[in-house]
């Protein structure tokens, strides 16, 4: 089997990064999951978090709001909604989207507000961590 | 017949509008560039966004629980159209051509007896729709105000869709936008995006697994489907627009140059006949004596 497999991650504005990757460590809405080359195909979408990526250069590390990740043998392609790389990060960047998400957070009921409060504090997480 | 100065002032306002649409033509091309580029880089994006929802919709299609917005409303009584165009004016027959394009899908569907709806974006096809069409009207996005295209502007567009769509408001939407094929092409499209359209063709069939669900994935699967569409509508239709104004303006200025050959003759022949008047005066005059 390959030890390495393509990686690419596209946001709708611009082409982040597409090189050949080890190992990915992708944010997914359930939990982290690690692709690597020869995974089942899976589908899964993205909660704001970090991705971690381990490249023929060393690792590299890029903050995602959202979005989805499609995985199978040979590529791991993460279509994000935002994304840049940690080190470009802001925790001033991720205000506007606490904002909105405190606002939904509020106004949702039931099932809904779980989600809700489920993305607030995955927003408030992400913030400490590049604020850190 | 004109006086020479007429014909100067004629020919200096004609030179001054010519600088101006070559100056035009200059800006335009340089935001071509920049609106292709853009359209360029989102195109990866698409292109894989395109495979994902490919695959997972082909596998949802079948089932009775498939999202509305995968299998419709089962009614294709109430179309809605998005009429997608440029903010200003100046750009040749872009916006017309757009326009055309959807008062020609109007009438086909009024024909066919269903009920239409238009929401436009951009002030110039507001303009022309209103004329005829006024009654139709739903809503309009005012884009004039945004410099640069982001992917936000088109997230809105389609958060405001799909809450019309959730409210029963429409069966089908239909975007009009104009592909940029080169500078001197650029074609009029109408794109069917909701329910959303799927290739039963396309993808290699391989069967994914889902996190968490295949019913969850396809809750945010399919609403950022409408807003990729739309902002690659608007992305085409920027840089449509720009290749539209600049052979616009490239026309223009040649013409205004032709023009000004034109009077220039007409000036230096009416001075000649001028001077010939003067000499001939002169002459009897010293004649008569």
């Amino acid at each position: 089997m390959a030890d390495t497999m393509q990686f690419d991650l596209v946001s709708p504005e611009r082409s982040l990064a597409s090189y050949q990757a080890s190992e990915v460590q992708i944010p997914g809405a359930d939990g982290d999951l690690t692709a690597m080359p020869g995974h089942t195909p899976v589908v899964t979408t993205l909660r704001p978090g970090v991705l971690k990526v381990k490249g023929p250069e060393g690792e590299h590390d890029y903050l995602v709001t959202g979005g989805f990740a499609e995985v199978n043998a040979e590529a791991t392609s993460i279509l994000a909604e935002m994304a840049k790389p940690l080190g470009d990060a802001k925790a001033a960047d991720l205000e506007p989207l606490i904002e909105a998400a405190t606002a939904a957070a509020a106004e949702a009921t039931g099932a809904a507000r779980d989600m809700a409060d489920k993305q607030l504090a995955d927003l408030q997480a992400l913030r400490d961590t590049v604020g850190a | 017949m004109p006086s020479l100065k007429d014909l100067k002032n004629r020919i200096e306002s004609v030179k001054s509008t010519r600088k101006i649409t070559k100056a035009m033509q200059m800006v335009a091309a340089a935001k071509l560039r920049r609106a292709q580029e853009s359209a360029e880089q989102s195109r990866p994006y698409t292109e894989r966004f395109a495979a994902v929802l490919t695959a997972v919709a082909q596998s949802a299609k079948g089932s009775d629980d498939a999202p509305l917005l995968l299998r419709g409303t089962g009614s294709d009584q109430t179309h809605l159209l998005v009429v997608m165009t440029a903010e200003r004016g100046l750009c040749g027959g872009f916006n017309s051509s757009i326009v055309k394009k959807a008062k020609a899908q109007i009438d086909e569907l009024q024909g066919k007896g269903k009920t239409v709806k238009i929401l436009t974006v951009g002030k110039k096809g507001r303009e022309q729709l209103k004329r005829d069409h006024a009654d139709k009207f739903v809503g309009h996005v005012d884009l004039s105000d945004v410099k640069r295209l982001g992917y936000d502007n088109a997230k809105d567009i389609a958060t405001d869709l799909l809450a019309r769509f959730d409210a029963g408001e429409f069966d089908v939407a239909t975007i009009f936008y104009s592909r940029f094929e080169s500078v001197i092409s650029q074609i009029p499209q109408a794109q069917q995006i909701i329910p959303t359209p799927v290739d039963a063709e396309a993808g290699d069939g391989t069967v994914y697994d889902y996190e968490p669900d295949q019913d969850e994935i396809l809750a945010e699967l399919l609403p950022s489907g409408v807003a990729t569409a739309i902002f690659s509508a608007l992305l085409e239709n920027g840089a449509s627009e720009q290749g539209a104004r600049m052979s616009a303006m490239d026309n223009a200025t040649r013409n205004a140059g032709e023009m000004i050959e034109k009077l220039t003759i007409e000036f230096n022949r009416s001075r000649q006949a001028v001077i010939t008047n003067e000499l001939i005066e002169i002459i009897s005059g010293a004649e008569a004596l």
